[in-house]
């Protein structure tokens, strides 16, 4: 117990004395987070801007009867002068500019945002719509009822922040395991240990310790910036069991840094190997990507990325508000994962260069 | 095992190949309680194979090897904190002190703090107790190996080339070091390739080449055993060649087998290059007398034979990469 407490000492007053790593596991990956954070927030809801001139009545109606569902798609402005407004469509400053004369309806746009001028339409062929429905004085014989299926706060963050955290679990565990491996080995310290009275298990313990306590602080700094209102994530109610995630993430992650490790000869070609790894896999595993909005064939091939498992498993219970079971399979996948590299590092293992 | 109880260390026609190199070869020798022991022989010669064999670090091909009356391999806990090891390079765990490095150190072996924090003493460091490692220098990073390898007190100490790359002032300060350890009561093995080491350490050496042990014995007993001629120099001036080179044939058998570092000019035993005259010879007893007679002592420098010309004799001359 004693050998235990020491190494874990010597490991954990090796890592935050060493500044290289500091930065690179803490400082980049929340570097990143608040980069693409602030990046998908401005370009986060596209609204369109639509100007009205002189009095539009049913426009107004429209909007005194639902304001919510038609301040979510445009924002109106008032104005008296057509010319200016027209000028203002064209040069594509506002999505469309609207008038009306006696029940005649009419809407200026410009192709200069075709999304944008569709969406107007849209909206002003179903405001006409409702009104010619309101003058037959019967009520509507067929309704719909839209029924969003996300959490109405799955905002990009809720995806990023997942998303960013499991590539900075995976990227400091399998880079820690590696170069720690790598770095003893030459140093001859692996061969020193093996001739202490101390059990390979209270080194690998001590180490594997240092990485999952490693994870849970990039966990919980992760979580105290994105849930600032500037960021705004919100936790679902079982975010803890984010927690079991991210600790089976980081024994993952460290398996490959292990295999890393052992087949690397120097820590530069540990870091290139892992790099090798770890970097196409955020792209592909749904770490960069959100796999919602990824390319299908990233979708097919990310169920191979145990990054993915990390990612969705994270995502499903602290951003998308799912049961603690929802994190189960990844859980179950991961450590599937674990044992089988492991056991595959175990036997290309090497006290000893040569 | 071959003989006595006393045997701290005994190991018996060893042998280990890697492929078709056969790094050791028949390997048979014996270390003594508290005797310092060297093991020598140019790069490759088998030494570090031998002594990792027997560290337990590595499984012998064939051959018996006992530590303390107990076999290394398989690795053998109750042996190992019996062992002190320090190895070639000096293995810590990075950004840690000079403090906290020897108190890790000890803790493997449940060994308190403060007996860590007073060998840093013992090895003279303790200015050094809060010096990250990385910052010492070379001869201090290898006495805070030692201390780390001493820390659990050890009956047996294993040095790989501990001065490799230290400067003179560094090795001798090193050397006193080893010197009090052995006179505590260690027994010391020691792998080197510096002969000037062996000899002023070591109670018993080994030279090994090609996986074998050429010879065995203690540095001084393998010395006289070669018989190197002696080089009696003195200044110039006070004897004429002629003179001297009837005083050495008076003195009966001559140098005729001098080469290299001993040749004098073109296989003379006899020369004069202005500064000194240098009279090379087998009887530098009656030469040294002949030459008192003359008065002709000024200047004078005897140079007999070293662990080195015995080294390079059993190993050859040749260079190797």
């Amino acid at each position: 117990m004693r050998a235990f407490r020491s190494l874990s000492r010597a490991m954990f007053l090796g890592f935050i004395r060493d500044r290289a790593a500091l930065i690179f596991t803490i400082l980049i990956p929340v570097l990143f987070l608040v980069l693409l954070g602030s990046i998908y927030k401005s370009s986060a809801t596209p609204k369109v801007t639509v100007l009205e001139v002189g009095k539009v009545s049913m426009l107004d109606q429209a909007q005194a009867a639902s304001p919510r569902s038609l301040g979510q798609v445009m924002t109106v402005t008032r104005t008296s002068n057509l010319a200016v407004a027209l000028a203002d469509v064209r040069k594509g400053t506002d999505g469309a500019a609207v008038q009306q004369q006696g029940t005649r309806l009419i809407a200026h746009y410009s192709v200069a945002d075709p999304t944008k001028a569709a969406i107007a339409n849209a909206v002003f062929s179903s405001i006409v719509q409702q009104a010619n429905l309101a003058a037959t004085g019967r009520p509507p014989t067929y309704q719909l009822t839209a029924a969003q299926v996300e959490d109405k706060s799955l905002k990009p963050i809720q995806y990023l922040a997942p998303g960013l955290l499991g590539w900075a679990i995976a990227s400091g565990a399998a880079f820690g395991a590696s170069i720690t491996l790598v770095g003893w080995r030459k140093d001859k310290l692996l061969r020193r240990l093996r001739l202490a009275p101390v059990s390979t298990s209270s080194v690998v313990t001590a180490r594997i310790g240092m990485s999952v306590a490693i994870a849970i602080v990039q966990m919980f700094v992760f979580l105290a910036i994105a849930i600032t209102p500037y960021f705004g994530l919100k936790l679902t109610a079982y975010w803890w069991m984010a927690i079991p995630v991210v600790i089976i993430g980081t024994l993952a992650f460290m398996s490959i840094g292990l295999l890393v490790g052992a087949v690397s000869k120097t820590q530069q070609a540990a870091t290139s190997i892992a790099n090798l790894i770890i970097l196409p896999m955020a792209f592909l595993g749904g770490a960069f990507i959100p796999l919602d909005f990824a390319p299908s064939w990233i979708q097919k091939v990310s169920y191979v990325m145990p990054l993915r498992y990390l990612v969705v498993g994270v995502q499903n219970v602290m951003a998308r508000g799912l049961g603690p079971a929802s994190a189960l399979p990844a859980i179950a996948i991961l450590l599937g994962f674990t044992a089988v590299l492991t056991g595959i590092a175990v036997r290309v293992f090497r006290w000893d260069e040569i | 095992m071959v003989s006595g109880v006393s045997a701290t260390i005994s190991v018996r026609d060893l042998s280990k190949s890697y492929g078709d190199l056969r790094a050791v070869d028949g390997v048979t020798f014996e270390v003594e309680r508290g005797e310092f022991f060297g093991i020598l022989g140019p790069n490759g010669a088998g030494k570090t194979t031998t002594l990792e064999i027997i560290e337990g670090l590595r499984r012998p091909d064939g051959g018996e090897v006992s530590v303390l009356g107990m076999t290394p391999w398989p690795r053998n806990p109750a042996l190992l904190p019996r062992m002190g090891v320090q190895l070639q390079a000096s293995s810590f765990f990075e950004h840690l002190t000079a403090r906290e490095q020897l108190r890790t150190f000890a803790a493997l072996y449940g060994i308190p703090a403060e007996r860590a924090d007073a060998m840093l003493e013992v090895v003279g460091l303790t200015d050094m107790a809060a010096t990250r490692t990385e910052k010492l220098s070379g001869g201090q990073a290898q006495r805070l190996s030692i201390a780390c390898a001493l820390v659990h007190g050890p009956d047996v100490l294993f040095l790989d080339e501990p001065t490799g790359a230290l400067d003179p002032q560094a090795r001798r300060n090193l050397w006193d070091l080893l010197r009090a350890i052995s006179a505590e009561g260690h027994t010391v093995v020691l792998t080197t390739h510096h002969m000037d080491e062996a000899e002023t350490l070591c109670d018993r050496v080994a030279i090994m080449d090609h996986g074998q042990i050429l010879k065995i014995g203690s540095p001084a007993a393998l010395v006289r055993e070669l018989d190197q001629p002696v080089r009696i120099s003195v200044e110039a001036g006070q004897l004429s060649l002629d003179e001297a080179r009837a005083l050495v044939a008076a003195a009966g058998r001559t140098g005729d087998s001098v080469s290299g570092d001993g040749a004098v000019g073109d296989g003379a035993m006899v020369a004069d290059d202005g500064v000194s005259l240098t009279i090379v010879t087998s009887e530098p007893a009656t030469v040294l007398a002949a030459l008192a007679d003359r008065q002709a002592l000024a200047g004078l420098q005897v140079r007999g034979g070293t662990l080195e010309d015995v080294f390079l004799h059993l190993t050859g001359r040749e260079y190797r990469a």
